[in-house]
């Protein structure tokens, strides 16, 4: 097992660096370079010149390459270009409130999905089934953020359920702890705060989660039927087991296998449509560093994202195949 | 539970879906037509692509035509809606919506067919050499590969799109084109190596036929399938990520151009004033992303030789 982790560690060292020369190679390939691309429209060469020169372009690539490296190994991935700070500490703050976003989406998305595909498999071929894939595939159709403004359209302006934007009222000043907003709340005490966290992030977070419930439902029902029709549940039918004790024990344990797959690959999708999430409801996380960062053509906050989005997406399916092994005792980890 | 019915249909259904004499993909014609869902996935697609290819014809006005009379209407808080000759009223711009809801049609399928083919032709070059090459090309392609895929999709396409000094429509093609070849070079390999292992292949080298006759005629074909299906499902995806990638303002910066991603994005700061600008695209790009889905689902189960009876 823990042979496994180290290894499984080990290997995603090689897939960063390929990452980092793909990007680094992308970025340089650009025409004017980055600097060219900071630029813009108002690049002359005597500009890209100035800029290459201060920002140290203008030695030869493989140096400037090495330079990166070193500097991000001991965790300096450069400063941003729009605030000047450490992107890594752009990066930290911005990261709770992400983390946070994605991982409610993700929970509505898994304890919804698990069930709906659960019930569609069980009444298959009948109205609720097809009701529940149409609806996974319409779902999947439907733009993110078209779907985020218009819940806070009908949810937020019409019927003034929720707040339009952002995670916290502006006037409730609450302490900053940790970062998340519902657990600083707890932790202070200020439970109105966590309250108000809690409202703020319900209709992004429904938003985010359709495409991964819409997917988590479609597997989750497949993968029942295919358990469905095995031998093993034939006999556990055949031998007077009660129903119950075969759709918990026999039937959800096995078809849950491909589920949790699916539900490390979604982390990836989360990370991306939240984006486009946090740019609806002004959220404040990583989505909101890659916007501005991407307006402002900000590269050094854009590489470290995306080679950060990489190192958690690595990380999270690990953590799956991982669970794996206590889900599944025949699976054994080597 | 329902035991008897379930197996005299299944029963029925081997009688009259004997598949003795024909080939996988006569028995998967056969069956599409028969599946509802793929019926309304093809219709779907059908009236979208003529709508594009005759756009110029059923247009009645050019994209970036602005009209006096609807500009005249125009002004902060108000946009005009449906009048005479302007069925769907005017865009943020004094322009004709229906028009361009129909122009867009061309783009948006131009943006989607081109992105799916550059990745699935990509993808393929690449699957086919690592699964036919196999040895250091095939580590080398796939762990390339591999780190692709370690990135989330959007992202991938954002730091492609993001970087290039200027957003434009061939800047959004290659970008959503790039997330899918990965996935198209993964899925073909591995149903290549399934094929390098099969008797039909050993029996063939055992013939004398060529390396490259094989990999071409006797490989590709029977491994092809799920990449086909998986290509129909990214005309769905990809209109959608070129969709966000126009919200994000990396989209095409032509503003005579019209094309529903953008069209969608664009109309966000009016959705106060008349939430018809960004409804019109939103519902045309559902609609058109789910006809694609649709077939593709249904070819899938149609192509999968356990449906096969």
């Amino acid at each position: 097992m823990l042979r496994f982790v180290v290894r499984r560690l080990v290997q995603v060292v090689p897939t960063l660096l390929i990452l980092s020369v793909l990007l680094f190679a992308w970025l340089r390939s650009l025409p004017g370079g980055p600097a060219g691309a900071l630029l813009g429209d108002k690049a002359t060469p005597e500009g890209i010149a100035a800029l290459n020169r201060t920002l140290g372009l203008d030695q030869p690539i493989p140096i400037q390459y090495l330079r990166y490296l070193g500097r991000a190994l001991s965790g300096d991935f450069g400063a941003s270009l729009i605030s000047g700070d450490p992107v890594l500490a752009e990066i930290g703050r911005a990261l709770p409130a992400t983390i946070e976003l994605s991982v409610t989406a993700l929970l509505i998305a898994v304890l919804a999905g698990i069930p709906l595909g659960y019930l569609a498999a069980r009444y298959r071929g009948r109205p609720w089934d097809n009701v529940t894939i149409l609806g996974t595939l319409v779902g999947v159709a439907v733009p993110v953020f078209f779907l985020g403004y218009v819940l806070k359209q009908i949810f937020a302006v019409e019927l003034n359920l929720f707040p339009p934007s952002g995670r916290l009222a502006v006037d409730l000043d609450a302490t900053r702890v940790t970062g998340f907003a519902i657990l600083d709340g707890l932790l202070t005490r200020e439970f109105d705060a966590s309250a108000d966290a809690i409202a703020h992030l319900v209709l992004p977070a429904i938003a985010l989660a359709t495409i991964p419930l819409a997917v988590i439902v479609r597997i989750t029902r497949a993968s029942v039927l295919d358990v469905l029709d095995s031998d093993f549940v034939r006999t556990a039918n055949a031998k007077g087991l009660a129903p119950g004790t075969v759709r918990g024990r026999h039937v959800l344990r096995n078809a849950l296998l491909p589920v949790s797959t699916t539900i490390g690959l979604q982390t990836g999708l989360l990370l991306a449509g939240a984006v486009l999430t946090e740019k609806v409801f002004n959220w404040g996380g990583l989505g909101t560093l890659i916007a501005e960062g991407i307006e402002r053509r900000d590269y050094p906050r854009l590489q470290a994202i995306v080679l950060l989005g990489a190192l958690i997406y690595v990380i999270v399916n690990l953590l799956v195949d991982l669970s794996y092994a206590l889900i599944d005792p025949r699976v054994r980890l080597r | 539970m329902s035991a008897p019915t379930t197996w005299a249909r299944r029963r029925r259904a081997r009688i009259d879906d004997t598949a003795q004499g024909r080939s996988l993909g006569a028995d998967a014609l056969r069956r599409l037509r028969r599946n509802p869902v793929a019926i309304t996935g093809a219709v779907i697609i059908a009236v979208f692509v003529l709508i594009s290819v005759f756009a110029p014809l059923l247009a009645p006005h050019g994209p970036a035509e602005a009209f006096p009379q609807l500009l005249d209407r125009l002004r902060p808080g108000e946009i005009p809606g449906a009048q005479d000759g302007f069925p769907l009223g005017s865009d943020q711009n004094g322009r004709d919506e229906f028009s361009r809801m129909i122009l867009a049609s061309r783009q948006t399928l131009l943006v989607g067919v081109l992105a799916t083919v550059f990745g699935l032709v990509f993808g393929v070059l690449i699957g086919v050499v690592a699964g036919a090459v196999g040895g250091w090309a095939d580590t080398v392609l796939m762990r390339v590969t591999d780190v692709l895929l370690s990135i989330p999709s959007l992202l991938l396409a954002i730091s492609v799109a993001a970087l290039a000094a200027r957003p434009s429509q061939t800047t959004v093609i290659i970008a959503v084109a790039l997330v899918n070849v990965p996935i198209f070079a993964r899925l073909l390999r591995g149903s290549m190596l399934a094929q390098r292992e099969s008797d039909h292949v050993l029996a063939a080298t055992a013939l004398g036929v060529k390396r490259p006759a094989i990999v071409v005629r006797h490989m590709l074909p029977n491994a092809i399938g799920p990449v086909i299906v998986q290509a129909t499902l990214t005309l769905a995806t990809a209109i959608l990520d070129a969709a966000a990638l126009s919200f994000l303002g990396l989209g095409d910066a032509d503003p005579a151009r019209a094309e529903w991603g953008l069209m969608l994005a664009t109309a966000q700061p009016y959705l106060d004033v008349r939430p018809a600008l960004a409804l019109y695209p939103a519902l045309a790009i559902i609609v058109v992303a789910l006809g694609f889905t649709l077939f593709g689902e249904a070819l899938r189960e149609a192509l999968d030789p356990k449906g096969r009876r």
